[in-house]
């Protein structure tokens, strides 16, 4: 099914959770978040949280900063 | 007082060092880390940006970062809404597992002014999410009183535009802010050299947060540790209690004595 990840479409498997995209896209889980349609998932529902068809998902992270740059 | 514990506590949580570092704009990892160690800052500032999906193999920061040592102080940084940067501090705290957020709410790009009234719209959000506001404001008492009524853990007026290094502009401001507010004054942004973090400091602030004069300087590392000197040397200066202006001359060597 088709998602869009942090602007990009992806292909993923039906029914995928939260846990198995980081998983496809070998990202760790600990010092992300990620927001499925603009609702923050909890890092305890990574592995419950199923996806759907034409989900928009941002998965941020921590980089430098400390002024002004593009924002999200 | 150099002997003596001169610690600044924000929401109850002890800092021996008053200078807070950005971790933007270096040449590489390496140098970054290098400035924080040498600037001797505990509290550093973070961007909270989506992770690179196409190219998995690029370092991540915090990769670099010892988390025993420091403080993440995630900013919301390009943020021009209330809406933006609540969502971005909701990001932060999901990504960090801490309540500290610095707070920004941009009103235009050329100057890079804060937004007060989306400041103080998002501030009373994050508040009331149990959130710790460390807000970057305008050099304006009404604005960092409202702020402070507000809860927020401090108040971090501009010295000068992000990025400017046009130093600490409108001292009286700052002056007048630090006589009306209780909670932590850190001067956000404007600081271009140490004698501008000790002028921040000799005015009394109870701390310097900076970035570009570090990260831009020829020599970062240089520029780390004079920065650390400057905040130090400045809040000594401003504990000591300096002598008072005077129009003339008043001579330090004894009159008596003197050959006739």
């Amino acid at each position: 099914m088709q998602i869009i990840v942090n602007g990009e479409p992806a292909d993923i498997r039906e029914g995928s959770t939260v846990a198995e995209l980081l998983e496809h896209l070998r990202i760790g889980r600990d010092r992300v978040a990620v927001e499925v349609g603009l609702e923050i998932v909890p890092k305890a529902s990574y592995d419950s949280h199923t996806l759907s068809e034409g989900d928009r998902i941002e998965i941020v992270h921590f980089v430098g900063g400390g002024e002004n740059r593009a924002g999200l | 007082m150099t002997t003596q514990r001169d610690t600044l506590i924000i929401a109850g949580r002890e800092f021996n060092s008053r200078l807070m570092v950005g971790t933007g704009k270096y040449a590489s990892f390496q140098q970054m880390v290098q400035a924080l160690e040498v600037s001797g800052a505990e509290i550093i500032t973070v961007a909270v940006r989506r992770v690179n999906i196409s190219d998995r193999n690029k370092e991540s920061l915090l990769d670099h970062i010892d988390l025993k040592k420091y403080t993440l102080l995630p900013n919301t940084a390009g943020c021009y809404t209330a809406d933006d940067a609540v969502r971005t501090c909701r990001l932060a705290r999901e990504a960090g597992l801490s309540d500290f957020v610095k707070l920004e709410v941009l009103g235009d790009e050329k100057t890079l002014f804060p937004d007060n009234e989306e400041l103080l719209k998002a501030a009373k959000i994050l508040i009331a999410e149990g959130f710790t506001v460390l807000p970057y404001c305008s050099d304006d008492v009404t604005v960092c009183r409202k702020l402070e009524d507000l809860g927020c853990a401090a108040v971090m007026p501009l010295g000068a535009p992000i990025g400017s290094g046009l130093g600490i502009r409108n001292p009286y401001n700052i002056k007048i802010i630090l006589e009306n507010i209780k909670v932590p004054v850190i001067v956000d942004a404007g600081v271009g050299c140490a004698s501008d973090a000790a002028i921040a400091m000799e005015l009394g602030c109870d701390g310097v947060l900076m970035n570009t004069a570090i990260a831009g300087a020829q020599d970062p590392i240089a520029m780390a540790e004079a920065m650390k000197l400057g905040v130090r040397a400045g809040r000594l200066s401003y504990k000591a209690g300096r002598i008072a202006r005077k129009l003339y001359a008043n001579a330090s060597s004894p009159i008596e004595g003197l050959l006739g």
